[in-house]
């Protein structure tokens, strides 16, 4: 049987990518149902009553799958990694703490209100919740990165005891929330969820201008997703080399890693496309010549250290995994800006929603964010190794010392298939709401609700 | 070491995890046991409404594990570490059968077929009570104690888990968030429904009443430390009064059909067993049966003064937002419920 920390590591890994499908989703789709709802108090136009309702249904099932298995890495800390939790639980834990008390119960709060206060409370009141939620939502993630960078690029903190019984201890509380990658890592985290909930908008849009059904609906939404996306993709590429600058700052072994460079080099190329060979420790592939020095320092001739200048067992072993996922996501991010600023075009010649090839690819294109967030993650991750606590605390020191093989062996087959379950489930229900489409029906019973409130916000008394 | 109103930072930290703790069990402990009677009801329309009458508070009311998790984890990570990696298989089964109870809330109205519905029916049932029970079984395990050697680690193996103090523990919280769930769900139905509730309320009642003095009699003479406190302090007296007072009141309340006020009382009678246990293992939280040194105190566990200060203001700041946004939700829909387009 593999060991306990390799176990340990394939089902934090498994547990957290599956996590890590739901709240981009849910980030995303928060800002859209804000500005959904927004149209709607603004225009008083059922057609945007009728997309917010339709779309803060598939927002329930997200949050509610994202919750449950958020809660799995809430405790995976403890179960699997308690030496871990011993060593960072002074500023892991109050992050972890701080998320939960100021985020997670602002999001869970207001959802019940989103959901089932329709009739209960003010339009406006609604609308504050839909603004709760989102924000709640972003600033859930926010607490998770400042915890998750804290362990890439530790700040504010001294080390206290030793051996397996030393522990990190906040010196400077604000010095370890802003750590130095804290920024960077979260602006990259929340526009790379923008991408994922508005190109899901977009892709359920666009299929149903591709069946002709729901027509008006769906041009509506699509505009609410493209203008997302459109600033997002931009935005990204801007959040991307500030993430590479603080990656070739703080982690040159994980840069390294990323552009499989071995030798320090005093002009370090860039690739597009490759290969690196981990036995051999070469790379081959087509690269831009000075690429990587320009994008790390802004200079086409900047040296960039290389794996090589780490010992061996401090530098990461996956190196071409490292490499591949680093590069699948940064053609994804090419190609998002490329569909997007497209779609603007025809969007402006008028021309978007005939285009039924284009049509075809962002019906699909919902793929593509979240192959690129999961990519984003593995380079992240993984080129921290071996290191889970970098340069301070190994992986392999930080498990729970009582746990055996079998009880992970155990709770990893169990998660597998509950976590497969889930999905199908998942993939079941989307598809079955995405069938029956927003509820058109229901505009005459609105329609007569209506009268009896306001139309805008204007119109609101005091 | 620094202290504020008289108590060090440990005690404070204690306080806050033990008040997250018992907001979590007054909280979620009604729609648990809300969950665990499900299958009471036999009407395709009255277990909309049951599922319904939690529908909107669930998801916030879970959210108190959530931060009684982190708190632990940032206050006490020692703990945290040994607590979870202890009871590894029963914290695996806790989180699958919370996975399965969210799920089930969440799938249920989405398909209109009958053995779609009976599924997920059963599995809310299931999954909501075997929450209960492993939470159950968990206390009961800290409050008999764990051989624990001189490193803090766990000696002994699953089967250790399964003593019979635990298990009654188990089965008293079960049958409390039940007569907690009975209570909420008979205040927010109407006609039939009501009706079949107080049957089943004053059944819950009984179950509870049977259970409580069971385990009173069971910790009075076999878990003779937790009383040690009352011997130093005898004020402590007043909880273990509270808390029969508070019984004999939720059923009086129940039988004179003060449902309001009993719910109340199940509320009160929910934080007091909790306090007593609190109180009982107090300055300690992990207690050795093999040799009381090797019991972990909130001192052994306890983070940085530095930590633990910035965490009392986060919660200072924190807490009255959560109690606030939970007041809002439970205002926006009091009444009885209602079953309308955007229902389970």
């Amino acid at each position: 049987m593999p060991s306990v920390e390799i176990l340990s590591r394939v089902q934090f890994a498994f547990t957290i990518a599956f996590h890590y499908i739901y709240p981009p989703l849910s980030i995303g789709l928060g800002l859209c149902l804000v500005i959904m709802e927004g149209l709607y108090l603004k225009t008083g136009k059922l057609l945007y009553k009728e997309i917010t309702k339709f779309w803060i249904k598939i927002f329930a099932l997200i949050f509610g799958i994202g919750v449950a298995t958020g809660i799995v890495m809430e405790f995976e800390f403890g179960t699997n990694w308690a030496t871990y939790s011993h060593y960072v639980g002074d500023i892991f834990g109050s992050a972890l703490a701080a998320e939960g008390i100021f985020a997670f119960a602002m999001e869970s709060a207001f959802l019940g209100v989103l959901l089932f206060g329709w009739d209960r409370v003010h339009k406006a009141v609604h609308y504050f919740s839909t603004i709760m939620v989102a924000f709640g939502s972003a600033l859930s993630a926010l607490w998770i990165v400042i915890a998750n960078s804290w362990q890439q690029t530790p700040a504010g903190y001294r080390i206290e005891g030793h051996a397996l019984g030393a522990r990190a201890v906040v010196t400077d509380f604000w010095e370890m929330v802003y750590n130095p990658s804290s920024i960077d890592r979260y602006a990259h985290v929340i526009i790379g969820s923008f991408l994922a909930g508005s190109f899901l908008v977009m892709s359920v849009a666009a299929w149903y201008i591709l069946k002709k059904r729901f027509e008006a609906h769906a041009q509506a939404m699509f505009k609410v997703g493209l203008s997302v996306a459109v600033i997002a993709a931009l935005m990204q590429l801007f959040t991307g080399h500030r993430s590479a600058h603080y990656v070739s700052k703080y982690q040159p072994a994980k840069l390294a890693a990323m552009e499989g460079h071995y030798d320090s080099l005093s002009v370090a190329d860039m690739y597009i496309v490759g290969w690196v060979n981990n036995k051999t420790e070469t790379t081959t592939g087509i690269k831009i010549p000075g690429g990587l020095s320009f994008l790390t320092h802004g200079s086409f001739s900047a040296p960039v250290e290389g794996l090589r200048a780490t010992p061996p067992q401090d530098r990461p072993g996956a190196v071409n995994f490292v490499f591949q996922t680093y590069h699948i996501m940064i053609s994804i991010g090419v190609t998002l800006i490329g569909l997007t600023l497209l779609a603007l075009l025809l969007l402006w010649k008028k021309k978007l929603f005939e285009q039924r090839w284009l049509m075809i690819i962002f019906a699909w294109a919902v793929l593509l964010p979240q192959i690129a967030n999961q990519m984003g993650w593995y380079a992240a991750e993984v080129g921290r190794q071996p290191w889970v606590v970098y340069k301070l605390l190994r992986t392999s020191d930080a498990l729970s010392r009582k746990v055996t093989a079998d009880q992970v062996m155990f709770s990893l087959i169990l998660f597998t298939l509950v976590y497969v379950l889930l999905f199908a489930l998942f993939l079941y229900l989307l598809n079955r709401k995405i069938q029956h489409g927003p509820d058109i029906s229901g505009s005459k019973r609105d329609d007569d609700h209506d009268q009896y409130y306001p139309n805008n916000l204007e119109n609101l008394p005091a | 070491m620094e202290t504020i109103l008289g108590l060090d930072l440990p005690t404070w930290w204690f306080l806050v995890i033990g008040g997250l703790i018992t907001g979590y069990g007054v909280l979620d402990g009604f729609d648990l046991g809300a969950g665990s009677l499900h299958l009471f009801f036999n009407k395709e329309e009255s277990r909309r409404l049951v599922l319904n009458a939690i529908g909107p508070v669930w998801d916030g009311n879970e959210v108190w594990l959530v931060i009684a998790g982190g708190a632990l984890f940032a206050g006490f990570p020692l703990v945290y570490g040994v607590i979870l990696s202890t009871f590894y298989i029963p914290f695996m089964l806790f989180l699958v059968a919370l996975i399965f109870r969210a799920i089930s809330i969440e799938f249920r109205s989405k398909e209109p077929w009958t053995w779609w519905r009976k599924m997920w029916d059963i599995s809310y049932t299931v999954s909501s009570t075997a929450i209960t029970l492993l939470l159950g079984l968990v206390l009961g395990n800290l409050i008999h104690g764990l051989p624990l050697n001189s490193q803090h680690e766990f000696t002994g193996n699953l089967l250790t888990f399964f003593n019979p103090y635990a298990i009654l523990i188990a089965f008293t919280t079960l049958s409390l968030f039940m007569l907690h769930g009975a209570i909420y769900l008979v205040m927010k139905t109407e006609n039939r429904l009501y009706a079949k509730l107080t049957v089943l309320v004053n059944n819950c009642s009984k179950f509870f009443i049977l259970c409580f003095i069971l385990t009173s009699m069971a910790t009075l003479i076999y878990i003779p430390h937790m009383t040690h406190q009352f011997k130093d302090h005898p004020q402590l007296f007043i909880l273990p009064m509270i808390a029969v007072f508070t019984l004999l009141n939720i059923k009086r309340n129940i039988d004179s059909r003060r449902y309001f006020t009993a719910f109340f009382y199940s509320c009160i009678i929910t934080s007091c067993l909790l306090i007593l246990f609190a109180v009982g293992l107090y300055p300690n939280i992990v207690l050795s049966t093999t040799d009381p040194a090797n019991s972990i105190s909130i001192y052994d566990a306890a983070s940085s003064t530095k930590s633990l200060k910035i965490m009392l203001l986060i919660a200072a700041i924190g807490t009255p937002l959560v109690i606030g946004y939970s007041i809002f939700v439970f205002w926006t829909f009091r009444g009885k419920v209602k079953l309308t387009d955007m229902s389970y």
